[in-house]
């Protein structure tokens, strides 16, 4: 079982090119939980997606999906889209209009690759809540109930992989939301690994737990999603202006008197407005590198309820009026911006033990799943 | 009015249920024959597409006397293709039902091609790459989703292809001639009725022709406007 699980991967290096652009990406992506394909518009990650699917016949390289070959580098043995067990949930989501939603899901299960128990039409309608679609039109359903069509669609092949393509791009944003939880129990309910193509930051924070940077068409580096978001270097990419670390917690307790939830992670406590989740829950916030104020020695009387020691990993510079510092915080990596009088002032170098502010009032709610590790 | 009556009884319905069955064989080897080259049309990145398409327009803009002619050629026993049916069967191409059917074929091509071209266009290609996600064939998706999406295409091209090989004249005189039973269907009929001044008779089979074509179209706009695509 182990000796198997090192081949649970999908591995590709691949190549396409048209017109000017050149797509040229290679990687090795564990088959487990959910991986982000992340760049900007233009930077070929939808194309690197349909490669992966079999969608893009002119495409060189190879591709292996946890031991089986599916696009070999001499050409031959190319494995057609409708062989390759993996499901693809476009952005447009692709019903098909001549039948009904329950048509649609049927259409899927009876291609299913295999059968099983905990993957029938019950369990994926009790899970997306598609009970009351069933027999509508397809024409008749807003954006988000045909994403969540066309996601219990794709389970029902049971596919090996699910691939998805910016599936929320073109629904408003208190619709995501609503969406976002369906997606990210996807890997659990059903054990199926999804990829995610997205290029906004915040889909990528609620829902990754690992990130593949892609751009103009090349990779840039992939790992872990706190890891990669923390990185300063990979700023201009994971968006410069909402940089921010990613916080790992658990909830210690509740004071309803200061309506405050109290919060233990990998470094220390944090204090933020009261959250509607039982104690013990986990979960993931954000705290952006703006709302972080850096001392060099603990604070006496302060409004601020949440002080964390650290100390200093890396600094980066731009040419504007701010560094962007890398703080570790016990085993949490968090992300300060502050001007150079400041650097200057506090003598900030790396090595240097820092305490980190942070007001509860800047938190975010949280924006992601319990960490699966 | 008795005397309308007895005209009807006077004429010869041989040639309609001729044309009927003509009409019939052609429309439905064209479905099958025109299905794949629209295919192929519609979904082809191949620079070939334009010649193509543009051999399959010709007998639009060609007067039937030259798609006749040369058909009449290609039939004549003294060519290759014509001997190698004469051998085959005993009998030769020209002036025979099988040889009216082979020449309605090629004469109402782009009646079947350029609606269902026009059909699986529509279709695109989005729907077929999601069919094969799903773990769909080409042939699979073909038939459980291009083809009922391209419904009305095929109605379309089904009715049109029936209805202009009924009208056709030139092509059917040049390879088929005359021959009751054989190949003289109604618009060769109305031809020598005309010719012999029988105009009761003329009249007759003109005003068939006239409501048939005025049904067919209607049928095609009733059609086109009344089917909604996600008919179950």
């Amino acid at each position: 079982m182990h000796a198997e699980q090192t081949e649970q991967t999908l591995a590709f290096d691949v190549r396409l090119s048209f017109g000017a652009f050149t797509l040229d990406v290679a990687d090795e992506v564990p088959l487990a939980g959910i991986t982000a394909l992340f760049g900007h518009s233009g930077s070929g990650k939808s194309t690197l997606l349909r490669i992966l699917a079999g969608l893009e016949a002119r495409a060189e390289g190879e591709v292996h999906l946890a031991g089986t070959t599916l696009q070999r580098r001499d050409g031959k043995g190319f494995v057609p889209p409708h062989a390759r067990g993996i499901g693809v949930v476009f952005q447009d989501a692709r019903l098909f209009p001549n039948l009904d939603v329950a048509g649609n899901l049927a259409y899927a299960e009876r291609r299913s690759r295999t059968r099983d128990g905990r993957l029938d039409t019950a369990a994926v309608v009790e899970a997306l809540d598609l009970e009351p679609l069933l027999k509508r039109h397809t024409a008749t359903l807003s954006g988000g109930e045909r994403q969540r069509v066309a996601l219990g669609r794709t389970l029902l092949t049971r596919p090996r992989l699910v691939l998805m393509d910016e599936p929320l791009a073109s629904i408003d944003g208190r619709r995501k939301r609503d969406i976002l939880p369906y997606i990210e129990r996807l890997p659990q309910s059903f054990a199926i690994p999804v990829v995610y193509v997205t290029h906004s930051i915040d889909e990528v924070a609620a829902l990754a737990d690992r990130i593949l940077l892609v751009s103009e068409g090349r990779r840039v580096d992939s790992g872990p999603l706190a890891e990669m978001m923390s990185r300063l270097d990979l700023f201009p990419l994971t968006g410069r202006f909402e940089a921010g670390a990613l916080v790992d917690c658990r909830i210690a307790g509740h004071d309803t008197r200061d309506q405050l939830t109290d919060l233990t992670f990998d470094g220390g406590q944090l204090a933020v407005p009261l959250l509607d989740l039982p104690v013990g829950s986990e979960f993931r916030l954000r705290i952006r590198a703006r709302d972080v104020i850096l001392a060099s020695e603990m604070p006496g009387d302060l409004s601020a309820n949440n002080i964390v020691a650290g100390v200093v990993m890396a600094m980066r510079e731009d040419t504007g009026a701010f560094v962007d510092v890398q703080l570790a915080c016990g085993g949490t990596t968090l992300l300060a911006r502050v001007t150079h009088r400041a650097v200057r002032r506090l003598a900030l170098a790396p090595g240097r033990p820092i305490y980190a502010i942070i007001k509860s009032s800047t938190i975010d709610r949280p924006v992601g799943p319990a960490p699966r590790r | 009015m008795i005397e309308a009556a007895a005209a009807l009884a006077r004429v010869d319905f041989g040639p309609v249920r001729l044309t009927v069955a003509l009409a019939a064989t052609t429309t439905l080897i064209l479905l099958v024959l025109g299905t794949p080259l629209a295919w192929w049309l519609a979904f082809t990145r191949s620079r070939a597409k334009p010649f193509v398409e543009a051999i399959t327009a010709l007998p639009l803009v060609l007067p039937p006397t030259v798609i006749g002619f040369y058909l009449l050629i290609l039939m004549s026993p003294t060519a290759p293709l014509g001997a190698l049916w004469r051998d085959a069967t005993g009998s030769t191409l020209a002036f025979s039902f099988i040889g009216l059917v082979a020449a309605s074929i090629v004469y109402s091509l782009p009646f079947t091609v350029q609606p269902l071209q026009a059909a699986f266009d529509a279709v695109g290609r989005s729907p077929l790459e999601a069919a094969a996600t799903l773990g769909a064939s080409p042939l699979d998706a073909f038939f459980s989703v291009a083809s009922p999406l391209a419904l009305r295409g095929y109605v379309t091209a089904g009715v049109l292809t029936f209805a202009h090989t009924v009208g056709e004249f030139g092509v059917v005189l040049m390879v088929g001639g005359n021959i009751p039973g054989r190949t003289k269907v109604i618009s060769i009929a109305i031809y020598e009725h005309v010719e012999t001044i029988n105009y009761t008779q003329a009249h007759v089979l003109s005003a068939l022709m006239l409501g048939f074509s005025f049904a067919v179209l209607l049928t095609v706009f009733l059609v086109n406007r009344r089917f909604p695509i996600h008919a179950r």
